[in-house]
């Protein structure tokens, strides 16, 4: 029965995977979005589903939400450096240069580190920068901080850079670097025309996952960042202390609308096409 | 022909969540809208109160502060809710929040027949119509209640209590022995001589301690007027957040989780700023150099009230826990655990010695010297009628604002 119907089988086939997509991914966001145009009640805190943008304004009015938006695109964006500089040569070396079992070897020792949770994690580092830690004992602990929270998230997330950068440097046939050699380009020259086009798609794809998985943190923030706040704070606060879902849900607009100018950017790029 | 088959199944998304809260905004959530507006006072929503118990319905859904509702799983000499069950056959199901709002939110459900709510959670508990006004004839344990802890703004409203009073504590000045000389007695530590300590204060991290800031304004500039650290007009609020957004300068971290707080003593990361009891205990049994004091200002504080959900279906195990909680035996039991003064004064009988005493409980005066949480709100707490006052959500947008 299925053979003879292709159309039923496709539909079979695509159907749990388009509903879970359609109606629960693209569903629960518009259901963020509707949400952030309502308002509560200040007392009761019952949700009234009054239409109005006053949220939004508030969004825009208010300087501190500018301050914590600003904080948060630069710790992203600093994450984001700090990861790609980190990963370049590692990537490179175990695309590259090691041997095939120590390229084994590398790619789980980059990977072992995410199956640890991440609180266990991120509250290790709160011992290494505390006062009397390991990074006070040798004089150069930040304390707890922005530069804390940077270092932690990058830390974090240096395996999701180094793995696509792995995968496309691993693309990139040897000989290509070899005849760029024979040719007499010098090393720089080789990095820059042979090599960086087929790293730049692989780093770009990397970004995306450091860049957004740091615009959304907000627990190692409050681990590690002192008194600090970022966007996924306000969220949080804003719903569990205030009580306030229609806020939380304009201010979690704000990382949604942040990734769409980024991501079309990125296609602008033509980095996606080649990924 | 692909084109238009895409669009129709995303118009069929959108059609999907537009229904979704099409119909939904057919029923207002419950009588919580109408009673806060109410003019001239704060109104309750009319729900009904337990007239006649009848059989313990067999089950009881507690929604509980961590170490409020032990049943020997944490530690076996621990446990209140098994002597519960066995008396009276009703089969507890835990469940811990961590702030008060969480336990507003959740209450919200109706999953939950009791609550253990603290002040700046019970009021918006009463206006949301989330819960109960208690019969409290039908609780024997009440009559031995401290009765200062009765009818109070946050577990009455117009003389009617919604639960029982459990217990109380205040929110102290904790510092380091060894960095903090001499020793405060104010909380100008923490405000106008904070950077003493630049970098090394901390603070609670929840809007209702800008009832903190109001309450030290309170004394030392006496022009604001501030009678009640809870109700703020606009001026003396933008005055309290002035305060902290200068203490922002010198805090190090603010504190929600207590044992965030007790390792950053521990580390000296923190120096000095606001505790509990239960944290200096800990902080202490950990050879930290710790002391903590009422600082001459006094504090704020929480009292703790038992609730019964108004959507509860389990009235009588309900009615049972309130009374098994204030016993004087489970009473005695969850202030040691938690570390709090009891309510019910035959507990201290019970406690270990001299606990009783280092908590203060029964002690009217200190206890007067605590402005226990409560839920700011439009009509102003302390009796002013001319001026509106600030929300809990104003102070919400106003914490935010502080942090930066």
């Amino acid at each position: 029965m299925l053979h003879r119907h292709p159309r039923l089988r496709l539909g079979l086939l695509l159907g749990p995977p388009m509903l879970w997509l359609g109606v629960l991914y693209l569903g629960s966001l518009a259901a963020l979005f509707i949400t952030s145009l309502w308002t509560v009640d200040a007392f009761g805190g019952n949700i009234q589903r009054i239409w109005n943008l006053d949220n939004y304004r508030d969004l825009f009015t208010l300087d501190v939400y500018r301050t914590i938006t600003g904080r948060t695109l630069v710790t992203a964006a600093a994450v984001t450096v700090i990861d790609a500089l980190l990963a370049f040569p590692i990537a490179l070396y175990m695309a590259k240069v090691a041997s095939p079992r120590r390229q084994r070897l590398l790619v789980i020792a980059v990977l072992t580190p995410l199956w640890a949770s991440y609180l266990v994690k991120a509250y290790a580092w709160r011992a290494m920068f505390a006062n009397g830690g390991p990074l006070d004992a040798l004089g150069v602990s930040p304390g707890y901080g922005l530069t804390a929270t940077v270092l932690t998230l990058s830390y974090l997330w240096l395996p999701y850079m180094i793995l696509p950068m792995y995968a496309g440097l691993e693309r990139l046939p040897t000989s290509l670097i070899e005849a760029s050699a024979d040719l007499g380009a010098s090393t720089a020259t080789t990095m820059r025309r042979v090599v960086l086009p087929v790293l730049f798609p692989a780093a770009v794809a990397g970004s995306i996952f450091t860049f957004s998985l740091t615009l959304g943190d907000y627990i190692a923030v409050k681990i590690v960042g002192g008194a600090n706040q970022m966007l996924g704070n306000v969220v949080y606060d804003s719903f569990l202390t205030g009580n306030n879902l229609p806020f939380a849900a304009a201010v979690a607009t704000i990382p949604v609308a942040v990734m769409l100018v980024y991501l079309t950017a990125v296609r602008r790029t033509g980095a996606l096409d080649s990924l | 022909m692909k084109r238009t088959t895409m669009f129709t199944a995303a118009a069929a998304v959108l059609a999907l969540a537009l229904t979704g809260c099409g119909t939904s905004s057919g029923d207002d959530d419950g009588g919580g809208g109408s009673g806060s507006e109410a003019q001239g006072g704060f109104t309750a929503p009319d729900v009904p109160m337990a007239g006649e118990l009848g059989e313990p319905e067999g089950s009881l859904s507690v929604l509980a502060w961590p170490g409020y509702a032990e049943d020997g799983s944490t530690d076996k000499a621990v446990d209140w809710v098994t002597p519960f069950e066995e008396e009276t056959g009703c089969q507890v199901d835990v469940k811990y929040f961590n702030t008060s709002d969480e336990a507003v939110n959740l209450m919200k459900s109706g999953q939950y027949d009791v609550v253990s709510a603290s002040g700046d959670a019970s009021l918006r508990l009463i206006a949301g119509g989330d819960v109960a006004p208690v019969n409290t004839d039908l609780i024997d344990n009440y009559a031995d209640v401290w009765s200062f802890l009765k009818d109070r703004d946050w577990n009455s409203v117009d003389g009617q209590m919604y639960g029982v009073p459990h217990g109380y504590g205040a929110n102290l000045l904790m510092y380091n022995t060894e960095e903090v000389s001499p020793a405060p007695t104010s909380w100008s530590a923490v405000f106008d001589d904070a950077s003493a300590h630049a970098g090394k204060v901390t603070a609670y991290d929840s809007p209702i301690y800008i009832a903190d800031a109001a309450l030290y304004l309170s004394k030392t500039q006496p022009d604001l007027g501030i009678e009640d650290p809870y109700a703020l007009d606009e001026d003396q609020l933008a005055a309290a957040v002035d305060l902290l957004k200068k203490q922002r300068e010198n805090v190090g971290e603010y504190w929600s989780d207590y044992l965030k707080e007790t390792q950053a003593f521990k580390t000296g990361d923190s120096v000095v700023g606001t505790t509990w009891q239960v944290i200096v205990n800990l902080a202490q049994s950990e050879k930290t150099p710790v002391e903590a004091i009422l600082p001459e200002e006094g504090a704020t504080g929480w009292s703790d009230t038992w609730m019964v959900s108004s959507k509860t279906e389990h009235e009588s195990c309900a009615y049972a826990w309130l009374d098994h909680i204030i016993s004087p035996e489970a009473n005695a039991a969850v202030a040691e655990w938690f570390g709090e003064a009891p309510a019910n004064e035959k507990a201290c009988d019970l406690t270990s010695k001299g606990f009783c005493d280092s908590y203060h409980a029964g002690d009217e005066a200190y206890a007067e010297q605590i402005h226990y949480w409560t839920t700011p709100i439009e009509q102003c707490l302390d009796g002013r009628t001319d001026v509106q006052c600030t929300t809990y959500q104003d102070w919400t947008r106003a914490w935010t604002e502080i942090k930066g």
